[in-house]
């Protein structure tokens, strides 16, 4: 929203002040500035300037040879403008003088020197009209600067609209007034009105609000006899560096008194307005606002009506039928209060925000519905005092808010604001920005004004806000907390996740990714991935992102697949969430989860999935001292290996999974290459109470290494064997390592080395050979042979 | 008797000389010291000598002994002393310069930023919490004092899910839980992913990462609000910053605040960084509403306290000099494998 100071100047006394400090006070107190500029400015030697004489140019249909006096002495001129005559004064820049930040030198235009310009008010800055020249009125004084006749030079600035959401108050110059004139330790000025009590013997207007519930308060007057049609000079100038375009009086009044007292206000043509009902329509219909759009509007909007028909939409504009026009000279004028939670959903549905409906979304004080007429009145008689009040006030007041009033004692604001400040102070700041306060010595009381406390202001901690934010934040002396001392409660997640990742990037050399918590329904099916039902973002970015994803698998093959070219050996891993489908109780069943995937063009799948299962032993191991167990199970997902699918558990609570990919989806992926992936449980896995050290005093004596080479067929697995040795206690056997595994024949081949030991004394290789029998013969059970 | 002796040293000095390998020196050893070797003879030969020289040649020929076997000795340690310098002189010199294995991992650089502020608020004795990322309406918006009509709810701003909840729009969504699980007293952070419905560009995410703290207990006020942000933030950027407030309204927080730092690249003289302002608007606080503490089961009579929210990823981006936010969830590892260890 843009501010004009010398607008703010009708209200408070700001001369001698220095605005631009004042402005950034502003944005440390109220809202934030975000850009300042200081209008006419670009203007030099612009004086009235009277055209004495035109006569055709020679070499030119268009342009004209003027003589223009400018008040000390006259001026041979080039001009093109089309509305040039004589007797006819303009805005006229000498030549040396400057507009839009251009000097305007002497210059010679088809071949006849030009020793200054007439303006149009475009150039002069003050509006968009491009048209003709600016034509002054013809008491104007000759020879007089441009910028003493009209407020040209004026300090503007733009307040973001996002800072100002929670302040109904501040949508207009007024609002934005009382909070300099707090700032600034000055006075603001009564609102000038027109007491609207003499029309009191005057009809009402036919006001009928039928809906209560939208529609606060619904105030109307009536006025006829309206015969100016344009809007003084500085009127537009204000509106013009306000950002609104002058229309005609009446339209320009409206918009004027809204930024003003941000009252929106809507001016109906009395002649085919001059009843009103408030009401919502049955069913949708179309309705024609007056930028000329047909709209669909429908059950839940507001309507502004008259004998039955829409006129408006209430409170986000008028329509064409009844809208103001150029020989309008009566008019109905509307000053009402809208609820703001159905004008923003309105203005939502129907794609249309208006400088009204931004105002009424932010719930403005139905309190201003009548002043706002009383000043709109004014302005208008000032402007055209022929014109003719012909209804009295007619005020519909459907819903009040509450009044609001607080007390509190000083302890209060002390603790809350950790500083001193001095009780006068405290009502001096409540006072200035418009509340009633009083201090009886112990409590204070504080009546806090209607257009703050709509939603604004309803707790004693607003209060402190208001007090803290005029003394101003940078001049708070700021303290440490005086805090007891306990322990930080790290919670074990958090923990286990960072423990995890160090693992995996530190010793594994993988990369950590984040992606979304959806699956990406074309990058599932550019990889044959069937995608999973499960619950739905109700209004994605696209429809192949609707679907939560229940697993890590699909994004990280994914992400595998778009990195190929990255290096012919890579993994990848996640600790992200996923959604396993709905819980009983309706909820979500979110968990976090580690996703892991391992890529190569090197290595063979069989070596990549013996290091995810290194990878998961070390996590387990490393991260809760568990020994993970793994298990080949069914595919869960489709894309899964039906062969080579393992679920990893600990303590008979499954944890994860790991799988090689199904034949199908690996093609697509990458023929030249192998990849496997898995995913473990992290919320689970967290939960796990990491194991105590089990220390066990060394051996003095050294062990004895005996490597067993063993045949055996396809299916048995190396849990099968290992209840050989299961008889033997950690102190004699104290580890077992894989040192080859390969197939030849159709049959599985691994050596093992079994590591033999003794606290007492060096085993001798006789010593243990029995254990090494027992071992031999057991896994003969169950299939598996010494290779000789 | 005497000039044998003298002759057979000057011999053995001699032979020493030329005996430059090991076996030559062995071989000499032998010829003087072995069984048959000269001064073993010469010593045999003592018996014969007469009683009054007996003694003399006696001491003679075994200093001579010594003399050989020190000689021996010293011969041995010559040649295994210049056979280590040949050694080393002939041994390959490594190249040091030469490109060395580099299979490294990598962190997301979002890990990398929240480690460095974890390890931060865990020194001031803030717990560290994990939160959900699917929550219900309550955590999200009511009880967090948002209105049923706020317009953070709608649609465009909120990914609504078919099961009636929603993915959570912001870390202030763990904040009511966080208060019930742990009371008052309280210092917490809540790092987490949050979501907004909007279409992303360079600049926008749906998916992006917050941080947020709260601190709770008794006369917690403003000022200590403003020495808090401004003590943390100077161990976040690693020098003094000055920090700065703006009034600024979330629901959650009254009174809440736009927290602005000096801008780090012109230290607040204006540069095209922070738009000739000289400040950058860093995050968002304020003293937490009381309607906040009451719905978390804390008395805002009895306890105060503050809230801040920082943007993880903006951090990280900022650190880092990512100007695209939408790498962050690319898994390029193009872009992501740069972020080694700290």
């Amino acid at each position: 929203m843009l501010i004009s100071m010398n607008w703010i100047g009708d209200f408070v006394d700001l001369s001698g002040l220095d605005l631009e400090a004042l402005i950034h006070r502003f944005t440390l107190s109220t809202a934030e500035v975000e850009d300042v500029y200081h209008m006419g400015e670009d203007l030099r030697d612009v004086v009235a300037g009277k055209i004495l004489s035109v006569e055709n140019h020679p070499n030119s249909k268009k342009l004209h040879l003027l003589k223009v006096d400018g008040g000390d002495k006259i001026y041979d001129v080039v001009c093109g403008a089309p509305n040039v005559r004589e007797g006819l004064i303009v805005p006229f820049v000498k030549e040396g003088g400057m507009v839009a930040g251009q000097e305007i030198t002497c210059a010679a235009i088809a071949g006849y020197e030009s020793h200054g310009m007439c303006c149009s008010e475009k150039e002069l800055g003050i509006s968009d009209d491009h048209s003709g020249l600016m034509e002054l009125p013809e008491d104007t004084p000759v020879g007089r600067d441009i910028c003493e006749l009209y407020a040209i030079k004026d300090t503007v600035f733009e307040v973001d609209n996002k800072s100002l959401t929670n302040r109904p108050d501040l949508w207009g110059h007024y609002g934005i007034a009382r909070e300099f004139a707090a700032l600034s330790g000055r006075e603001l000025k009564p609102l000038e009105t027109v007491s609207l009590e003499a029309f009191d013997q005057l009809e009402p207007i036919q006001i009928d609000v039928k809906d209560q519930e939208l529609c606060y308060r619904y105030t109307g007057l009536k006025v006829r006899n309206i015969q100016k049609k344009v809007s003084p000079v500085d009127m537009r100038i204000r509106l013009f560096y306000c950002g609104s375009r002058a229309i005609n009086l009446l339209a320009d009044l409206t918009n004027y008194l809204m930024l003003e007292m941000g009252q929106p206000m809507h001016a109906f043509d009395c002649a085919k307005v001059d009843q009103i009902e408030v009401k919502r329509f049955e069913a949708p219909f179309q309705f024609t606002t007056l930028d000329g759009q047909e709209r669909q509007v429908d059950e839940n909007t507001l309507m502004i009506c008259s004998k039955g028909e829409p006129v408006a939409i209430a409170g986000i504009m008028g329509g064409l039928d009844s809208e103001i026009e150029d020989d309008t000279d009566s008019l109905l004028l509307e000053s009402a209060n809208f609820d703001a939670v159905s004008v923003r959903k309105s203005s939502t549905r129907l794609g249309l925000r208006t400088d009204a409906s931004m105002r009424y979304e932010k719930t403005l004080d139905p309190e201003m519905t009548v002043p706002a007429i009383g000043r709109f009145l004014k302005l208008l008689l000032d402007i055209d005092p022929g014109a003719q009040v012909i209804s009295r006030l007619t005020d519909v007041y459907c819903k009040r808010y509450p009044a609001v009033s607080l007390e509190f004692d000083k302890a209060y604001v002390d603790r809350y604001t950790g500083i001193e400040i001095a009780n006068d102070r405290i009502l001096e700041t409540l006072h200035a920005l418009g509340f009633g306060a009083s201090y009886d010595g112990e409590l204070f009381h504080v009546d806090v004004p209607s257009w703050r406390s709509t939603k604004d202001v309803t707790i004693k901690a607003d209060i402190i806000e208001e007090i803290t934010r005029i003394y101003g934040y940078d001049n708070f002396q700021i303290t440490t907390t005086h805090s007891a001392l306990y322990p930080e409660k790290r919670s074990p997640g958090n923990k286990t996740d960072n423990f995890a990742k160090d693992i995996l990037v530190q010793r594994f050399h993988l990369h950590e990714v984040h992606s979304y918590i959806w699956f990406d329904a074309k990058k599932c099916k550019d990889l044959g991935l069937a995608l999973e039902e499960n619950v739905k973002l109700l209004s994605p970015q696209s429809p192949d992102l609707e679907t939560l994803r229940t697993n890590m698998g699909p994004t990280l093959l994914s992400f595998v697949n778009e990195n190929k070219s990255f290096a012919p050996d890579f993994g990848l891993f996640e600790i992200g969430r996923v959604c396993e489908g709905v819980k009983e109780d309706g909820l979500c069943n979110e968990r976090k989860k580690l996703g892991l995937a391992l890529y190569s063009r090197t290595r063979s799948e069989k070596e990549l999935y013996l290091e995810l299962l290194e990878i998961l032993t070390a996590l387990g191991r490393d991260i809760k001292r568990a020994q993970f167990t793994f298990r080949n199970v069914e595919p869960r997902h489709g894309w899964q290996h039906p062969r080579n699918t393992a679920s990893v558990s600990f303590d008979g609570q499954e944890l994860g999974w790991l799988c090689a990919l199904h034949p199908a989806v690996a093609a697509k992926l990458d023929k030249k290459a192998s990849v496997v992936c898995a995913q473990l449980d992290m919320d689970a896995f967290a939960a796990l109470t990491a194991a105590d050290i089990a220390y066990r005093e060394p051996s003095r004596f050294p062990g004895i290494d005996i490597d067993l080479s063993l045949v055996m067929p396809q299916g048995l697995t190396y849990a099968q064997l290992t209840p050989a040795w299961e008889d033997l206690d950690q102190d004699t056997l104290t580890g077992v390592t894989l040192i080859d595994s390969f197939q030849q024949n159709g049959m599985k081949s691994i050596t093992l080395r079994f590591a033999f030991s003794s606290g007492e004394r060096t085993l001798s290789k006789e010593e243990v050979q029995p254990w090494v029998d027992a071992i031999v013969e057991k896994v003969g059970k169950v299939g598996a042979v010494l290779r000789s | 008797m005497k000039e044998t002796i003298e002759a057979l040293r000057q011999r053995f000095e001699s032979e020493l000389r030329e005996a430059q390998n090991s076996d030559a020196v062995e071989k000499l050893r032998v010829a003087y010291l072995g069984k048959k070797g000269s001064v073993t003879e010469l010593l045999k030969g003592l018996k014969s000598v007469a009683g009054d020289q007996k003694k003399e040649m006696g001491q003679l020929i075994n200093q001579l002994k010594r003399q050989v076997e020190e000689g021996v000795a010293r011969q041995v340690e010559a040649i295994r002393a210049a056979e280590e310098e040949r050694q080393i002189a002939s041994a390959e010199q490594y190249d040091v310069t030469l490109p060395v294995n580099q299979s490294e991992g990598s962190y997301h650089p979002i890990t990398l930023v929240q480690r460095q502020l974890e390890e931060i608020f865990s020194s001031m004795g803030f717990t560290i919490e994990d939160y959900k990322e699917i929550v219900t309406d309550y955590e999200c918006f009511e009880a967090v004092n948002i209105p049923k009509h706020h317009p953070a709810r709608d649609m465009q701003d909120t990914y609504y899910l078919s099961n009636g909840q929603l993915l959570k729009t912001h870390t202030s969504a763990a904040q009511n839980a966080i208060m019930k699980k742990y009371g008052a007293p309280l210092r917490a952070v809540f790092p987490g992913r949050c979501f907004r419905n909007e279409a992303t560009d360079a600049c926008h995410e749906n998916t992006f990462f917050q941080m947020e703290g709260l601190m709770i207990d008794k006369n917690i006020s403003i000022s200590n609000l403003i020495y808090f942000m401004k003590t943390m933030l100077s161990q976040v950027f690693e020098r003094d910053i000055t920090v700065r407030l703006r009034p600024g309204f979330f629901p959650f927080v009254e009174p809440g605040f736009e927290l602005d730092i000096s801008c780090l690249i012109c230290g607040g003289e204006g540069c095209p960084s922070c738009k000739n302002s000289g400040w950058l608007e860093l995050c968002p606080c304020g003293m937490i509403h009381p309607n906040v503490l009451k719905m978390g089961g804390i008395d805002p009579e009895e306890y105060t306290g503050f809230a801040f929210g920082l943007g993880l990823t903006r951090l990280a981006m900022m650190k880092y000099g990512i100007k695209d936010i939408r790498d962050l969830n690319s898994g390029s590892l193009k872009a992501l494998s740069q972020f080694k260890h700290e």
